[in-house]
């Protein structure tokens, strides 16, 4: 059990420990000082989510969380602060607990609030629509809290993790307060001034702030200390709550049910307190000013006191519109800005006083879309305001006119061009209306065009970096921008843009540093330093376009100074020439290496960066640069420090300038974006997109309801990988584990007759003999995808053929890319032309026979190593010409439908999977819905085949008809083969049948052919904000299918503990240590009795996964499988993915079974497997990060858990052991999908 | 008749001349009781291993690093702990522990890997209350470009650099694989080491033939591998003053009591602590003194080295010659 001091996920308990409410926070953060009353303000360079949370930490009691991007961190900080001791103003530490959603982060929320404890949480986008309901409640019975929103884009005809502010808006009728912050300095301010007048109000707050812009912004800005905090706070105000507060020694009762004759009364006898909130917060802002010089309005005003044009707006936009102000001002024209700071309620007065009285023309800029409505909300709003203004106030007694326009959906570019493009438009007689910036409306036409040459930017030092995901890129940036803004006046702004691919990606750093304050809320297109960490980069991005005249260019290359011109691109060399910039190199790697430190180049770049920007003296920068490695390494070890400070030391010597050529001399071109032709739809807009172009793409180009092109990864060919597999026919034994576990099917087999090497172009293939007894005399290849594969190396890892001569030389070896890639290239291009085999030729009962089938998903942008992607390849292999897929929100479905490309493909008969994403929560509803919708098509089908079947003469022969409506639910390819040909059969006569039924048929008799559907989700899906929906689908009765891909933790939004997260990891909200064993969702599927379960783990078994796989098609209720994946988040070498799962399996941790309810009457449904374990827990623990880390900061607690889970496998064993002996009769099934046959109808 | 069982070694004077060498049991502080109520004259703590500190410091750094700052949604995967513990502190610590709970002499084992790695760990072990400190030199010369005179002069410097940043005894711990191996014992204890310990016994691949993984596997000594210490001490005790540590082999009272009768001033052991448990150094020192008692010897001291190469009659008992004298007395049983 856990112990008393420490909560089930290993954080210390309340009011143990530490005193210290600042910690690494400022201990960072100490820089300058204002001397005001009460305080020593502390300048920190931080991000907005880390302004806020501070705040929001130190002012609650009770933090209710559930992680969403771009709000997660939030959440984590908070946890982290609990768990390290921090405490809030009154002493205590507050109480952090992750909820299995949002809609439980609030209902615990409501709970504690109700009680009289102070609380908060954060979210954003679908996790705010999810505390709607309580909400309405929090606010209806005016209990004070703050949810902090990093307002995010709400998912419509796709998902979008980036910022706008469709979901605040959708929140704007529950009657919270909501005030919005445009920078991170006033996610800070904003933060202290909503736990304000929240108390003082009643009315709850909603503090939002731009997602990614702001929440990931970093900048410096001045931290409200705690003494100003505790200031702005009236303690009678928190006594007043907590008097209020839910309790037996004074009871009351609230949440009533109300009728018709009171309902109505009661809920206007709020109005009094939502009116007062405008007063409150405008005197909480003249307190904040008071207390730290920093004076904020409800509306602020900024730009010519005479302006005939204001825009009005709220959030980050607010920045590129001021500095577009002050460019324009300055020249003399008359145009200003209000930015709104509380939105509800509206402050009409306000936003009038805030006008200048010259206003002609006021443009209100919404960050949302609302179909259907005259104008967006704050557009709205303001018109209204409008409509209360007296003439007369303004001048020439004329009220300005007012237009409004949309820009910054989903975090697109809104920047000072753009700015200038509505102040022009506002400047015409008859400007447009409800208009859009920044993108190209060539279908409604109400875009604005704009200049994209006009620039405002004026920061001193504008960088941008290009790295490779994880090379330590942006972590040094983060650092030096730290190093910046604690050691010299100068302001620091850092912004960071990651890639939609979780391997091999690209992320774009942009970091500026300038006396003055960065309002520059957009990316910088004029560099005046540019990094290039990768050479490869060069060849296939533009990546000097950002590029100012004259700017400083510094690329990793592992080529000598003197040879780089020779060889750059013609693209480049142009770039070069046409900006003037001035080129440095080093061999980042060697010197790294050299250190000790392989592969990484972020500490020697960093060093770079410095010598050559003078933002610092070089000496300087490289003693703070020292520095910061000391705190950044330091608890990870000594040697670690020292090799990265020994990196340092050697760099300066290894960075030369490039001698550059007055002319282009350069003959090789950039790669192109796509491999060979490609459809029209990836030429036109996929290829665009992969360029980096997306943003030029007009909205004709894209798809009104977000239905895009299966098969489309093929044709981005991104070669990412070092080292390539190379196949060893002479060695090869046919068994196909190479490909059965690669991730990202980029080891294909294929079995053929010989004759097709005869074909021009597949004499490149290397080939051997296919040994099969039912197929004898054909010919197999083992083939790799050269530019597709990530070189994770688990195909070699599984490959157990090797030479008898020489153990290292397997039947499949990796090797140099750059010594294989042209060669495999055009032998991936003959494999590709072979036929594929007829896939009724071999049972795909084997792993060998089911690596003979074609993948259906290929290619993905998943991480290397994923224990995931095997499982979706497989099912595509063994199903994927008729399955349906509902995806959870999580990595499957961002590896499985992030643009530009996806994975999903088809087979040659244009058949493939079809997939579809609704939500997180509710994707079990979502596939039983599919499946109900293929069901209900289905039984009206037989109604009218039937119907045309019948009479003499018939319209249908009945022999076919009769054979079609046998063979709806066969399965096997020949079965389906067969019931295809007889439907092809049934539309040919369809097609000669004038009769409605025959039309309606034609339509649906696809759907007489079986139809499989598989509900796809991660554990945080199954076992957490799914949990609900998928239990009801598991008691439906239904013939749907789920597959778990259980990684134990959330992975997708970065290591979060879900309930499937074992006892002992160490995961984020559960930093020490997970103290209750994972759920058995096996279990509880169990319970029903009449749904197969199996527990699978590719690794160690790959023929039991195969047969789980069948066996939940073939039951035709409802199957699950859960499926063990291992994850970059349990910190091992994930070349080991497949012999990890292998240890957990041994160890216990992960046993394996099947319960087959499908079994004959009284026999045991129940049967494991897998051996008994036979290797300690503690050694597969120890084997991952995720465990082993806990014993390093916490051996004995490490220990006590690891105890715990040790008994955990052997109850766990015991238990399935018993339960393999218990005979069990499953329920009776019958098939629910038949809603009535055509005689009940009568 | 009571016969004294203590002994001089590396200028510390135990109470027995069984040491307990270092092994997983003597970095158990659950064990320590046991092995200091057998009788043990001393402790050696497994070994602080400067690679594997380094590894460990950079698996974590790698963890902590891997996959992060890529993918927009999981910047990271793993919450910031307030320690890794990649350190020597863990180890360190343990030492602390040692003489806080043993009143028994506790010696720390140091195999490094770099020039300062030795100095630097040596100090810490030091500072954490190491009595003695036993250099385990060993590594495997797999570069066919290197002599070795040039191992050996490595080995000398090392010993150099160590004694002159550390007081506590220093005892050098090797294998026995030198050409000449009496004349690199002279360099060492010339270079300042109190004491040599023959031989450390380390682990050597293994082939499984299941999957045909080579694998290090260590297996547990037999008696008769402690020939081999016995004869290098029982050849090294007339010309060195330093003192003498027989490992390898130890498994009865009698090995040990042979290794002391050729010069060794301790007989360590491990392998038979690990089969049998610590009081398997109560069972041996009972034989040594009822051996002793039944011979009139009256101390460890009278008898260590009575029958080194210098003190027997027949001096090239110890050399080459001995090996035809063997096979000249083999007798076949067939």
């Amino acid at each position: 059990m856990p112990t008393k001091a420490d909560d089930i996920n290993g954080r210390k308990a309340l009011g143990r420990g530490v005193s210290s409410s600042y910690g690494d926070f400022m201990a960072q953060a100490a820089i300058s000082s204002t001397g005001h009353d009460l305080n020593v303000q502390t300048r920190a360079v931080v991000d907005g989510n880390e302004a806020a949370a501070r705040i929001a930490h130190l002012a609650s009691e009770v933090i209710a969380i559930y992680p969403i991007t771009p709000a997660s961190p939030m959440g984590e900080l908070a946890d982290d602060w609990s768990s390290k001791g921090r405490t809030n103003l009154w002493g205590a530490v507050p109480e952090v607990i992750e909820m299995q959603s949002e809609a439980g982060a609030a209902g615990t929320l409501h709970g504690a609030i109700t009680r009289g404890a102070l609380g908060t949480t954060f979210t954003s986008s679908q996790g705010l629509l999810l505390m709607l309901p309580n909400m309405f409640k929090i606010a209806g019975e005016l209990t004070p809290t703050v949810i902090h929103v990093a307002a995010r884009t709400v998912a419509t005809h796709a998902l979008s993790i980036f910022g706008d502010h469709s979901d605040v808006m959708a929140a704007r009728t529950t009657g919270f307060a909501m005030l919005c912050a445009s920078s991170v300095q006033e996610a800070a301010d904003f933060a202290a001034i909503a736990h304000a007048a929240t108390l003082d109000t009643r009315v709850p707050f909603l503090h939002f702030f731009d997602g990614f812009r702001t929440s990931h912004e970093i900048a410096t800005i001045d931290v409200p200390s705690e003494q100003q905090l505790a200031a702005l706070i009236d303690p009678a105000s928190i006594t007043a709550h907590r008097a209020r507060g839910l309790d037996p020694d004074r009871p009351m009762l609230r949440g009533s049910a109300q009728n018709p004759d009171v309902f109505f009364q009661a809920r206007e006898a709020c109005n009094p307190f939502h009116a007062s909130v405008p007063g409150v917060v405008q005197s909480k802002m003249d307190h904040l000013a008071e207390l730290t010089g920093r004076r904020y309005n409800l509306v602020d005003y900024f730009g010519a006191p005479d302006a005939d044009r204001v825009i009005v707006l709220m959030g980050s936009g607010a920045g590129a519109v001021r500095e577009t102000v002050a460019a324009l001002t300055s020249t003399g024209d008359r145009v200003g800005v209000a930015v709104v700071r509380l939105f509800r309620p509206f402050p009409t007065e306000a936003v009038l006083a805030a006008l200048p009285p010259s206003t002609q023309t006021i443009v209100v800029l919404d960050r949302t879309k609302e179909p259907g409505a005259p104008f967006e909300p704050l557009h709205l709003d303001v018109l209204s305001a409008l409509w209360h203004s007296p003439t007369e106030s303004w001048a020439d007694g004329r009220k300005p006119r007012v237009i409004g326009g949309r820009y910054g959906l989903s975090s697109k570019e809104f920047t000072p061009a753009m700015v200038k493009a509505v102040f022009d438009e506002a400047s015409k007689d008859k400007p447009r209306n409800k208009f859009t910036v920044g993108i190209i409306d060539d279908v409604t036409h109400n875009s604005l065009t704009y200049d994209p040459a006009f620039t405002t930017d004026h920061a001193r030092v504008r960088a941008v970096f290009f790295g490779l995901g994880a090379d330590g890129t942006v972590g040094a940036n983060k650092n030096t921008t730290k190093i910046v803004g604690h050691n010299t006046d100068l302001e620091v702004q850092a912004y960071f843009v990651y890639d939609s691919k979780k391997s091999g990606s690209m992320t774009i750093s942009h970091v500026r540093f300038d006396p003055e304050p960065i309002n520059s809320t957009y990316l910088i297109d004029r560099a005046t330093f540019v990094g290039v960490h990768q050479w490869d980069f060069l060849e296939r991005m533009d990546v000097l376009k950002v590029a100012a005249p004259g700017a400083t260019v510094l690329i990793n290359s592992p080529f000598p100074a003197d040879e780089i011109w020779d060889r750059l691109t013609v693209e480049v060399q142009e770039m070069i020439i046409e900006r003037d910039v001035q080129l440095h190199t080093i061999d980042a790697g060697a010197v790294a290496k050299a250190a000790g430190l392989q592969g990484r180049v972020n500490t020697v770049m960093q060093t770079c960066f410095f010598a050559l920007s003078n933002v610092l003296p070089t000496a300087q920068a490289i003693e703070e640069l020292k520095r910061a490695i000391t705190l950044s390494y330091g608890k990870r070890g000594d040697v670690v420090v020292q090799r990265n400070i020994e990196a340092v030391d050697t760099t300066l010597a290894q960075l030369f300038p490039v001698p550059l050529g007055k002319t282009v001399t350069a003959t090789k071109h950039r790669r192109p974006t796509l491999s060979g032709a490609a459809p029209d739809f990836v030429e036109r807009v996929t290829a665009r997109m992969l360029a980096g172009e997306g943003d030029l793409l007009p909205v004709s180009a894209l798809p009104p309801d977000g239905t895009f092109p299966t098969g489309t990864s093929r044709y981005e060919k991104r070669t990412i990988a070092t080292e390539i597999p190379i196949w060893e026919a002479d060695l090869c034994i046919d068994c196909g584990k190479c490909a059965i576990v690669c991730p990202h099917a980029a080891i294909r087999m294929k079995v053929y007759d010989a004759t097709e090497l005869q074909v021009d172009g597949a004499q490149v293939l290397k080939t051997k003999s296919f040994r099969s007894r039912e197929v004898p005399g054909m010919s197999l290849t083992v083939q790799v995808a050269p530019d597709d594969c990530t070189g994770c190396g688990l195909c070699v890892t599984a490959c157990p053929a090797h030479d008898k001569s020489e153990v290292k030389r397997k039947s499949i070896n990796l090797q140099p890319i750059g010594e294989h890639l042209e060669v495999e290239r055009v032998a991936w291009d003959a494999f590709r032309a072979l036929h594929e085999a007829d896939q009724a030729l071999w049972d795909p009962a084997s792993v060998k026979t089911s690596q003979l089938r074609e993948p259906l998903f290929e290619f993905s942008g998943a991480c290397l190593g994923c224990g995931e992607t095997p499982y979706i390849k497989l099912l595509t292999q063994l199903f994927g010409d008729h399955m349906l897929i509902a995806n959870a929100t999580g990595c499957s479905s961002i590896f499985g439908g992030n643009l530009p490309t996806t994975p999903y493909c088809t087979n040659d008969e244009g058949r493939g999977p079809a997939w579809s994403n609704s939500l997180f929560e509710d994707n079990a509803e979502f596939g039983l819905g599919i499946r109900l919708g293929v069901d209900a098509q289905q039984h009206s089908a037989l109604g009218l085949l039937a119907k045309l079947s019948e009479g003499s003469p018939s319209h249908i022969d009945p022999a076919l008809a009769a054979a079609i409506a046998a063979g709806v639910q066969d399965s096997g390819d020949t079965p389906i083969r067969e019931q295809r040909e007889r439907v092809e059969q049934l539309r040919a006569a369809l097609r000669a049948i004038d009769d409605p039924s025959a039309t309606q048929l034609l339509e649906l008799c696809g759907t007489l052919v079986r139809k499989t559907v598989w509900i796809v989700g991660g554990d945080g899906w199954a076992y957490d904000i799914g949990a609900g929906g998928l239990d009801h689908v598991l008691g439906s009765g239904r013939n749907v299918n789920i597959l778990v891909l259980d990684t134990e933790v959330y992975s997708n939004t970065g290591g979060q503990a879900s309930k499937a997260t074992p006892r002992g990891a160490v995961a984020k909200f559960a930093s020490g240590g997970k103290g209750i064993a994972k759920k058995d969702l096996g279990l509880e599927a169990m319970s029903f009795g009449d749904v197969y379960v199996a527990q699978v783990a590719l690794g160690s078994s790959d023929i039991q996964t195969v047969k789980a796989l069948l066996e939940a098609e073939a039951w035709p209720g409802v199957s699950l499988v859960i499926a063990y994946s291992t994850c970059i988040a349990h910190g091992f070498d994930m070349r080991q993915s497949m012999t990890q799962q292998k240890l957990a399996v041994k160890s216990g941790h992960w046993p394996l079974y099947r319960y087959r309810p499908g079994e004959e009457e009284a026999t045991k449904p129940f049967q494991l497997d897998s051996a008994a374990p036979s290797v300690p827990y503690a050694e597969f623990a120890g084997s991952e990060a995720r465990f082993a880390m806990l014993r390093r900061s916490n051996p004995s607690r490490a220990d006590e858990l690891m105890t715990l889970a040790q008994a955990d496998v052997a109850a766990r064993w015991h238990y399935y052991e018993q339960l393999a002996a218990v005979e069990r009769t499953a329920p009776t099934h019958i098939d629910v999908a038949i809603i009535a046959d055509s005689d009940d109808e009568s | 008749m009571s016969v004294d069982l203590s002994t001089n070694y590396l200028g510390l004077r135990l109470r027995s001349p069984i040491v307990a060498s270092a092994s997983p049991l003597t970095g158990d502080p659950a064990m320590w009781e046991s092995i200091e109520q057998a009788g043990a004259g001393a402790l050696v703590l497994p070994s602080l291993f400067e690679e594997q500190i380094e590894r460990d410091a950079f698996a974590v750094d790698n963890v902590l690093d891997s996959g992060t700052e890529a993918f927009g949604e999981s910047l990271s995967y793993f919450p910031e702990l307030e320690s890794y513990d990649t350190g020597p502190s863990r180890h360190l610590a343990l030492v602390e522990l040692a003489r806080q709970r043993l009143s028994i002499p506790v010696i720390a084992s140091l195999n490094g890997t770099s020039p300062g790695g030795w100095v630097k760990y040596a100090r810490h072990l030091q500072e954490a209350g190491a009595q003695a400190i036993e250099l385990n030199v060993y590594n495997v010369i797999v570069d066919p470009h290197r002599s070795g005179s040039d191992v050996e002069r490595g080995y000398v410097e090392l010993v150099e650099e160590v004694r002159a940043e550390v007081q506590v005894p220093l005892a050098v711990k090797l294998g026995p694989w030198f050409t000449s191996f009496g004349h690199l014992a002279l360099a060492l204890e010339a270079a300042g080491a109190d004491g040599l310990v023959l031989f450390n016994r380390l682990y050597q691949p293994d082939i499984d033939l299941d999957t045909l993984d080579v694998r290090p596997r260590l297996q547990l000594s037999t008696s008769a591998e402690a020939q081999l210490p016995l004869h290098w001490i029982g050849i090294l005790r007339g010309f060195m003053k330093c003192s003498l540590a027989g490992s390898t082999g130890v498994h009865e009272g009698a090995d040990a009591l042979k290794l002391l009768l050729a010069g060794a001033d301790v007989a360590m052991t491990t392998s038979a602590l690990l089969r049998h448990g610590p009081d398997r150094i109560a069972t041996m020192l009972s034989w040594i003194e009822q051996w002793m008692v039944e011979r009139e010897y009256v101390s460890i001291e009278q008898l260590k080295g009575s029958v080194s190469q210098r003190n027997v009659p027949d001096p090239e008992v110890y050399e080459r010659a001995n090996y035809y004298q063997v096979l000249q007395s083999f007798r076949s049983t067939r």
